[in-house]
């Protein structure tokens, strides 16, 4: 028991920046656009929050570097899709390849600095609640971030009418279009609120997960973010679910390896992995909620008539 | 007069040119898997090749390709080198294997160095270090240093340079406390901080109050440091990182070998060959002792001397896992042995993934 309560805090650690990039990822997807570049924005806004951390000395100047990188390097994105209507998942895909080589180059003499942590935040009162304060109230800024987010973009997308005119977008960016909405500006905010939360979950990896700058850092995270949002059903609720199921698995198959179970290391590190496709496989059999909930126009260029 | 001055333009351009053959610097070219200044592995290639370019000075020109993946990406990196016109090139990744072997044929008159292979020929040497060695004494260390008696080990691949580093400590860390239990958790990635940082974590809530890491990335030795804990540094000194918590490092140190190599090229003395070095030829070398206490320290500082003098941690009597003798008192492991070492010795807690 002590064990499982002394995991909880790193399983947190370890789902947040999913959390966080998947979260961004899936208001993209509900506005009908599908960015494949969140591994490349990730690691963008890693290195700048890193960078901003060492000029400035804070680790809270370092995150909202990270967080204007990402949002600024989507819009390359934006720029690319939206005005110029290329093939999403190609620009998408050389988004991450070209976040993958910026940052290294931009990283090169921060190799071998040790980085500024970022310190947890206990709240007032709550953190002193026994065995509930320091598992959930005792954490760093980021953290907190990445729970309320989930919560306002739940409300955003279902409870305001800005959130049904996206989705709407999402489904039918003509009818929308004939009914007067801009779709297009409404897909330009959506994919740079997506780089905003990547660069932002690249931030917690450089300033909170390993205080540290190194290339390629990320190691695919951003491609879990992704998956987390088909296997969420582009429900931001189940996108939580999802990213604590896949960080607990993460941490939990280590800890089974240290207790000496004898199981074959290969058959726990593929866990994760595993858990993720068994419950995908078990929402799917439920066609019509997938249906429902899948953006149909995910991926389609829009070009408007005029 | 004119035939003076045309004899004097000849001989001058003889000098010239006899002086030039002299002076023509060695090119000496690189290949790295990773990037120049992965904080690791190739970045310890890399700062041999300065180390090469600064004591060898206007004799040699060194480049360097950097994240050669391995395959047919090598292939294509290595002859276009060749063709380029380098003299020597370091090859140093294993998985540059047969990417090396086929080039080396294909370029006679071109020397190849391969780091951690085992296939040479006429122009293809191989090299490698002992760095089991520097494990010997990092199990020592943390038998001596730790209060629990387990100490956590991160790991990579179980192939047979892991195996070996993992025995090694072990028979080290039996030598100070027959007892000595480590936990060993497999990472399945050479480099992925997140994930080493987890597994650290993982480890010290199961108790462990010592880490050692096959991987590369400082992120153990973070944890480490922020929990009060210890660790080791992997292929470069990281204490840096942790200064509270760093014990000491392997370091690599290929330049020396670079050096002699290139040397042994410029005289015509260049011979293919299969080295495979250790703490006494400085191939690799330890970070300072450092949080600990001055006993401890001692004690390190007397095994490495030990080793250099001569000691082979893989001295018998040694049991294997299963119980079964691998070496009788007095007696040494043979290289082959050791160079596919797929087995543990006796006290490791852990099933070998196979």
């Amino acid at each position: 028991m002590n064990l499982f309560l002394a995991m909880l805090p790193t399983i947190m650690t370890a789902a947040t920046p999913l959390l966080l990039a998947a979260v961004g990822e899936l208001v993209v997807e509900r506005s009908g656009v599908l960015n494949l570049g969140v591994e490349g924005m990730m690691i963008i806004g890693a290195v700048t929050a890193f960078a901003g951390a060492q000029a400035t000395g804070s680790p809270y100047a370092g995150m909202v570097c990270g967080i204007l990188a990402g949002a600024a390097f989507s819009l390359l994105f934006g720029f690319l899709t939206l005005t110029l209507v290329a093939n999403q998942v190609a620009t998408g895909l050389s988004l991450t390849i070209l976040g993958l080589g910026l940052s290294g180059m931009i990283g090169d003499s921060f190799v071998g600095t040790p980085g500024i942590q970022m310190g947890a935040l206990p709240i007032p009162g709550l953190a002193e609640i026994p065995v509930v304060g320091p598992i959930l109230f005792s954490h760093d800024l980021i953290f907190y971030l990445s729970i309320l987010l989930v919560i306002a973009v739940h409300w955003f997308l279902f409870r305001t009418r800005t959130g049904l005119e996206l989705r709407s977008i999402g489904d039918n960016h003509d009818s929308a279009h004939a009914l007067g909405m801009g779709v297009i500006r409404v897909r330009y905010l959506a994919v740079m609120f997506g780089g905003a939360c990547a660069g932002l979950a690249g931030a917690q990896l450089s300033l909170v997960y390993t205080p540290q700058w190194t290339e390629n850092m990320t190691a695919g995270r951003g491609w879990i973010a992704l998956a987390l949002v088909v296997f969420a059903s582009w429900r931001p609720v189940w996108v939580l679910v999802g990213a604590y199921l896949f960080g607990a698995v993460s941490i939990g198959q280590f800890n089974a390896q240290a207790f000496g179970f004898g199981i074959p290391s290969q058959f726990l590190s593929s866990m994760p992995y595993l858990a993720t496709v068994v419950v995908l496989v078990l929402i799917s059999r439920n066609r019509r909620l997938t249906l429902m909930n899948t953006p149909a126009c995910l991926g389609k260029p829009f070009v408007p008539d005029r | 007069m004119k035939k003076l001055l045309l004899a004097l333009t000849a001989s001058l351009g003889m000098i010239a040119a006899a002086q030039a053959q002299d002076k023509d610097p060695t090119l000496a070219c690189f290949v790295y898997v990773g990037s120049h200044n992965d904080g690791g592995y190739s970045e310890g290639h890399d700062k041999a090749r300065l180390f090469l370019q600064k004591e060898m000075g206007d004799e040699v020109k060194t480049k360097y390709v950097e994240n050669v993946s391995e395959g047919p990406d090598a292939t294509r990196v290595l002859q276009q080198l060749a063709r380029s016109g380098c003299n020597i090139i370091f090859a140093t990744s294993f998985g540059f294997m047969d990417s090396v072997v086929k080039v080396a044929k294909q370029f006679p008159d071109v020397k190849f160095e391969h780091a951690t292979g085992y296939k040479t020929a006429d122009n293809l040497a191989t090299y490698n270090a002992r760095f089991y060695e520097g494990r010997y004494i990092l199990g020592k260390i943390a038998a001596k240093k730790s209060k629990t008696g387990t100490a956590g080990y991160i790991v990579s691949f179980p192939i047979p340079e892991v195996v070996r580093g993992i025995d090694s400590f072990m028979l080290g860390a039996q030598s100070v406390n027959p007892d000595f239990k480590i936990k060993i958790v497999w990472v399945n990635t050479w480099f992925d901080p997140g994930k080493e940082a987890d597994a650290a974590k993982a480890l010290f809530d199961q108790g462990v109050d010592i880490i050692v890491q096959h991987t590369d990335s400082p992120a153990p030795l973070q944890i480490a440091e922020k929990r009060g804990k210890f660790g080791f540094g992997q292929a470069s000194d990281m204490s840096k990182f942790a200064p509270d918590a760093q014990l000491t490092a392997i370091v690599d140190h290929w330049g020396p070998y670079y050096v002699q190599r290139v040397k042994a090229l410029r005289d015509g003395t260049w011979k293919s060959q299969s080295s495979w070095e250790g703490l006494k030829d400085k191939i690799l070398i330890m970070a300072p002792y450092e949080n600990m206490s001055a006993d401890t320290k001692k004690m390190a500082e007397e095994t490495e001397q030990k080793i250099k003098d001569g000691f082979d941690p893989f001295t018998g009597p040694i049991t294997k896992q299963d119980g079964s003798v691998w070496l009788k008192k007095g007696e040494t492991a043979k290289d082959e042995t050791l160079l596919g070492l797929n087995f543990y010795v006796k006290g490791v807690d852990d099933k070998l993934p196979q």
